[in-house]
């Protein structure tokens, strides 16, 4: 398999989508049937290809970048087309290219309004190319390219094809449809953040011998390159652009509305992949290159995580709305992964990396649930569901399976993030403050009894209970065989992590010691 | 050669001419003041020819020209005043402005 | 991948083997309850059953082996435990496996007989129920996460098991969610034990970090071996382990969902209060016991402290209930106290001796509950009374659960009864020994109330009560047998076998065990248990009906207290989870829209005003203006000259004409 030791197996996992979008807009628009299976068929071949990328990639040597290339791209800036994987992107590149195919699936019966295959499975595609080009690139400009090519189908998704009813927006005086509020806060909101951090970007090259090598940019970091007030700065900057994404508290209000207008499929690919975007960039560049910023940061970032996970299990107390409920909960599940990063311990960044991948995993599939149940009820308003295992039972227990997993049970997916990430903040690198991080620790332990509250209790509303009167003459359908064959993979994949989480540790730990080993030595 | 009458003549005769273009209001008289104008132009033509006694005779052979085309231009001139007159029962001039703004 | 170290730090003075290949087979009995419930959930209701059959077969394996491994244990001896390495993060290994030992052992078999009992009886209670398959289903759940428990060799799995058990409680207590009422106390279980657990795995967090080490053995072996990093941290460690006890085996003050948990079938509550999720608590502070003893002997105190306000306070509350189920919960809670102030006075076998008797007649108690609520169709005991007649055999079986209870020889209940308060009191703990012992005479009392109102007397329901299948009778009859012959396997003086099962471990136990008896104690449990009996009958029956006997003891403002449970109920949810659920949740939601994002709009306002200031004032009214001027003006000067264009020919000509005369007279005059 030589094609995937230079790099062009990888290349061809990040563009291959993008090729497959530009045919799609060649085949005419009436051919509805040919558009379908060729997307299917192209995010199939994409995750066949990260499949094989998976067995090509040396398990035993994790922690180094493996099966890339570098290529000279602009010169005259010295940006280059480089590319890898290690241990920390792969996992997360299997499932942005597993869960692709899992929303293809979904959409190939399932369209939002208005139905237009042809611009919704492009962009889908497009979408896919920006979320696996960030996990592979080890360029910053290359980086900072796939970062904001995510931004433009997500947008298109959400302001097309999201939600058309009318709201107030606080603040305003006139009403806003939700899809054009949601859409242009989302992709604003997003571009503020990777503005700042495009400034980083530029101060570590003009820092940094004029490169934007991140391998090289941390072997430079590491022997002390960048420090004072530059560095600080720096590493501010990078923390906004990733914290946004991420998000973290106070910089997370893009995301509840966005998850909550955007179509299913919309939100499904958002909570899975492209939160991951933020705090995969904080494990990928910023610690590394930044290792003494990092821990000078570590303690406000613990404690923002802390509050994030308190606050938003709390706003979900009080949430109405069913997609609004689960948007809220990534909120405080995002804040356990921040936590395990801000512990700088191997323990705590393998626990924000699982959580990452069981985030993606698990929300994802709630999305999935929870739109496909707006798309049935024509509501979200929980005051109005209720006995939904008696009107879809399918839908319901899986939609009870996957709460319980997203409460963190022991033995699903979702338990190892949080326990290890209450672990690592127990105790933190050597130099941090503990008192801070075990105070974290114990909010975080006490945002996991909110976070049971609130899904119990929306499971209690929606789930349970004799169903009200004005579903009684509706003919509501239950889970078809797309919707299934869209959401059975996922919960195998919660119950096989949560039973053997070596799948993602196996890779993850390697690497993650070796990273943290060159940053704070030891 | 007695150059200056025959000037006078031609000149008299393009006077008369342009004058009857600008008055007249019949058509018709109007096509016949252009032939006047066109005349004129013919005799200074042959006058000069005469006085300059060029060998190639290229005056004489411009005033043939000349006429050529004025009897082809009556003609037009005339068809289209023919049409006029059938459409518009008048040859007035001024009742045609179909070239306003 | 499977690891078989055996014996690490073997300490144990008694003679024992590794088990063999039933010790190395023995994650069949964890395996086994969840490959049968996926069986039973997907293909279940196709079976003639629907589904039973394969939940009955699966517990009568999990029976038969752990009676194998339980006969092994008596004749030989058996410790080993297996690790499987799940990952490694950092320098911590992730590890499940079994142990198979003294202790773990004889929770199988209590989980294997209980349960095939339960499941048996089952059968015919849910019979015609709603979701009898997934009844079942979850039912072999919850057996399986009791076992995935049990079985532990590591904190994690623990955890594990621990979080497992509530979720299978969730489902089972929740069984019929079509009431509110129902999915309330399942998610009310389910949320009182996960704000316990916040106490165990902060505790498990904090004895990982300063052991280096998940494994239950190494952390014991670290703790009896005086380990510096350890002992800084033991106290809070053994605190926070407790909490979490608190929670699944109900101690005040976070015993309030037990009661609660009455919601769900009968014979969910009977495997519930015996074998499966009250007991983890329990067997949680034995599996550390090692380390309490050696290292926060402190912690101790305030275990048995605990211990004893629970056996008073949730006995006291027993007297005053009307629902029979709701009388042997409190009942429940109340055994549970004696057997977690057991552990809490060093009594590592006397607790678990205990837990070993209540097992069985709470078990053989509630089925028999459930026999007579299947009967008279209602909770109520004031809807009881005069059932002997027509339920004999439930009767009886009930009144040997009763009197197994309320500890009269030679029942079971009697024994470990009696070792507790010895144990108590050769602790000198005089002050707890004579709470423990009022508690005896309290249990006697409502215990001997409840069989007055439900089976003596007149009947006072509705309709006509009749004997119950065979089906259920015989679980009962069986239960009976382990109700009254379960105490003899540990009577001081005659044979301690029970001591020799539970003791024989990796790690030494060093604890207080009772040699021969200590009459003192065993005359008090009895006289009090006596007294307890003769008062019930007194103001039961010889003084007449249910209200007239209530009526002697309803003295205020006592009683209200106790039927309004101490008002804990209330406080928690006026000061706790309403403040949380309403107004704090409501406050951060109003921050999140007022503040946040009214900050994140008004940065958008503010850029999109001083848009609008730009736009108006310097684009639309300056360099837009002027380029429009500039048409503007094209335009009207057009509109003026375009009037000389009047189509008459001779205007044209005239014009021409004066150009050409203009410019002839330019030319001539100027040039």
């Amino acid at each position: 398999m030589e094609l995937f030791t230079n790099g062009i197996g990888l290349s061809a996992v990040v563009f291959f989508p993008l090729i497959s979008a530009f045919v799609i807009t060649l085949i005419p628009k009436a051919q509805e049937q040919l558009i379908k299976r060729f997307a299917l068929a192209s995010s199939l071949i994409t995750f066949v290809l990260s499949a094989i990328l998976l067995f090509q990639f040396d398990f035993s040597s994790a922690e180094k970048l493996q099966l890339g290339n570098k290529i000279s791209w602009i010169k005259s800036i010295n940006a280059n087309y480089e590319i890898g994987i290690d241990g920390i992107s792969l996992p997360l590149l299997v499932l942005s290219t597993f869960i692709t195919v899992l929303a293809i699936i979904y959409s190939l019966e399932h369209l939002p309004e208005p139905k237009s295959p042809k611009g919704f499975l492009a962009l889908i595609l497009v979408l896919e190319t920006g979320m696996n080009g960030t996990f592979v690139a080890l360029d910053l400009i290359l980086f900072f390219v796939f970062f904001e090519i995510v931004l433009l189908p997500m947008y298109f998704m959400i302001g097309i094809w999201g939600d058309k009813t009318v709201r107030t927006v606080s603040g305003f005086k006139n009403q806003i449809e939700t899809r054009l509020y949601a859409s242009i806060k989302f992709f604003v909101f997003t571009l503020f953040g990777s503005a700042f951090m495009l400034l980083g970007f530029l101060g570590l090259y003009y820092r940094g011998n004029k490169t934007f090598s991140i391998p090289e940019l941390i072997e430079l970091g590491t022997s002390g390159a960048f420090t004072g007030t530059f560095a600080t700065l720096v590493f501010a900057v990078l923390f906004l652009g990733f914290a946004v994404k991420v998000p973290m508290w106070p910089l997370h209000t893009w995301l509840p509305d966005a998850h909550t207008a955007a179509p299913t499929v919309g939100s499904v690919l958002l909570a899975a992949i492209l939160l991951k975007l933020g705090s995969y960039g904080f494990v990928r560049i910023a610690i590394p290159i930044l290792p003494e910023q990092a821990k000078a940061w570590a303690p406000a970032i613990a404690i923002l995580s802390a509050i994030g996970i308190i606050y938003g299990s709390l706003a979900c107390l009080a949430q109405t709305d069913l997609k609004r409920l689960i948007a809220f909960s990534s909120v405080g599940h995002m804040g356990f992964v921040m936590l395990g990063i801000a512990s700088l311990t191997p323990i705590g960044i393998n626990a924000a990396m699982i959580g990452m991948v069981a985030h993606g995993v698990i929300t994802g599939l709630l999305f999935f649930l929870s739109g496909s149940m707006a798309h049935t009820y024509h509501t979200r308003d929980m005051g109005r569901l209720g006995g939904n295992m008696k009107l879809l039972p399918k839908t319901g227990a899986l939609l009870g399976f996957t709460a319980m997993a997203s409460l963190g049970l022991p033995g699903l997916a979702g338990f190892w993030g949080e326990f290890m990430a209450l672990l690592g903040a127990y105790n933190p690198l050597d130099g941090l403050n503990t008192t801070v991080f075990r105070t974290s620790m114990v909010a975080g332990a006490i945002g996991t009894v909110l976070t049971a509250g609130y899904l119990l209790w929306m499971l209690q509303r929606v789930n349970l209970g004799e169903p009200s009167d004005e579903w009684s003459d509706k003919d509501l359908h239950d889970a078809d065989f797309y919707e299934l064959s869209a959401w059975i993979p996922l919960v195998i994949l919660t119950v096989l992590i949560g039973v053997f989480p070596k799948l993602i540790f196996g890779a993850t730990n390697d690497a993650v010691i070796a990273m943290l080993s060159k940053a704070f030595g030891g | 050669m007695i150059v200056q009458p025959v000037l006078v003549v031609a000149a008299a005769l393009f006077s008369l001419g342009i004058y009857g273009i600008l008055v007249r209001r019949n058509a018709v008289m109007v096509l016949l003041s252009i032939e006047l104008i066109l005349n004129s132009v013919n005799i200074n033509f042959i006058m000069f020819d005469t006085m300059l006694a060029d060998a190639m005779m290229q005056g004489q052979i411009f005033t043939i020209f000349i006429i050529t085309i004025a009897a082809a231009e009556v003609g037009i001139g005339l068809a289209i005043v023919l049409m006029l007159f059938r459409n518009r029962q008048t040859a007035n001039i001024n009742e045609f402005d179909l070239m306003k703004w | 991948m499977v690891n078989f170290t055996t014996t690490i730090f073997a300490e144990g003075e008694l003679i024992y083997t590794d088990g063999g290949l039933l010790a190395q087979y023995a994650w069949l009995l964890v395996l086994l309850p969840f490959v049968a419930a996926l069986i039973i959930t997907f293909m279940g209701k196709h079976l003639p059953l629907k589904g039973a059959e394969v939940a009955l077969a699966t517990i009568g394996l999990i029976f038969l082996y752990s009676s194998a491994l339980m006969y092994s244990h008596i004749t030989s001896g058996v410790v080993n435990e297996f690790f499987i390495n799940v990952g490694s993060i950092g320098v911590f290994d992730i590890e499940f496996g079994w142990v198979v030992d003294g202790l773990s052992i004889m929770m199988y078999f209590v989980v294997g007989t209980v349960a095939l009992l339960v499941f048996i009886y089952a059968t015919n209670y849910m019979e015609g129920e709603i979701r009898y398959t997934f009844f079942f289903t979850s039912l072999t759940l919850f057996a399986g996460s009791m076992l995935v428990l049990v079985s532990s060799p590591t904190l994690i799995q623990i955890l594990i098991g621990w979080e497992l058990v509530g979720v299978c409680s969730y489902l089972l207590i929740g069984h019929y969610w079509e009431k509110k009422d129902n999915s309330s106390a399942a998610m009310k279980a389910f949320i009182t034990n996960k704000i316990a657990d916040v106490g165990l795995m902060i505790g498990i967090i904090i004895l990982a970090l300063n052991t280096g080490t998940l494994r239950i053995s190494e952390i014991l072996y670290q703790a009896t071996h005086e380990y510096e990093k350890l002992s800084t941290v033991a106290f809070i460690a053994a605190i926070l382990l407790f909490i979490g006890a608190m929670g699944k085996s109900a101690q005040f003050p976070l015993h309030v969902w037990l009661p609660d948990a009455m919601a769900g079938p009968t014979p969910v509550s009977a495997l519930m209060h015996a074998a499966t999720m009250v007991t983890a608590g329990v067997y949680l502070l034995a599996r550390m016991f090692p380390f309490y003893k050696s290292m926060a002997p402190d912690a101790l105190d305030i275990v048995m402290l605990f211990g004893v306000i629970t056996l008073l306070a949730a006995g006291l509350i027993a007297v005053v209930q009307d629902d029979l189920k709701k009388v042997l919960a409190y009942s429940t809670v109340s055994q549970l106290g004696y057997m977690v102030a057991a552990i809490g006075s060093g009594a590592y076998t006397a607790a678990l001796f205990h837990l070993w008797t209540h097992a069985f007649f709470k078990a053989l108690l509630f089925l028999g509950a459930g026999s007579v609520i299947h009967a008279v169709h209602s909770n109520s005991m004031l809807e009881m009374g005069g059932l002997r007649k027509v339920m004999p055999k439930t009767f009886a079986t009930f009144i040997i659960g009763t009197v197994a209870l309320a500890g009269l020889p030679p029942f079971a209940g009697f024994f470990s009864k009696d070792e507790i308060l010895a144990s108590f009191n050769h602790e000198g703990e005089i002050t707890f020994f004579f709470i423990a012992v009022l508690g005896a005479f309290i249990t006697a009392f409502y215990m001997t109330r409840a069989v007055s109102l439900t089976f003596l007397g007149e009947y006072r329901g509705h309709g006509h009560p009749h004997e119950s299948h065979n089906l259920m009778t015989t679980p009962l009859l069986a239960l009976s047998v382990f109700a009254i012959a379960s105490g003899w396997v540990n009577i001081p003086g005659v044979y301690t076998g029970f001591t020799d099962w539970v003791t024989t471990r990796k790690n030494k136990i060093v604890e207080y065990h009772p040699e021969s008896f200590d009459l003192f104690a065993l005359s008090s449990g009895l006289l009090a248990g006596l007294l307890g009996i003769a008062l019930g009958y007194y103001l039961y029956q010889l003084q007449g009906s249910a209200e007239t006997g209530d009526d002697k003891i309803k003295i205020q403002p006592i009683w209200s207290v106790l039927e309004n449970k101490y008002y804990l109920d209330d406080f928690y949810f006026k000061y706790v989870i309403d403040p949380v659920k309403i107004n704090i949740s409501r406050a951060v939601d109003k921050f999140n829209t007022n503040v946040i994002d009214r900050f994140v709009n008004g940065f958008g306002q503010i850029a999109s005003l001083l848009g609008g200031i730009v736009y108006n004032n310097f684009d639309q009214n300056g360099i837009d203006k002027l380029l429009n001027m500039s048409s503007s003006g094209t335009d009207s000067f057009g509109g003026k000259v375009k009037l000389l264009q009047t189509g008459k020919t001779q205007q044209y000509l005239m014009m021409f004409l004066g150009g050409v005369v203009t410019i002839s007279l330019l030319i001539l005059f100027i040039i």
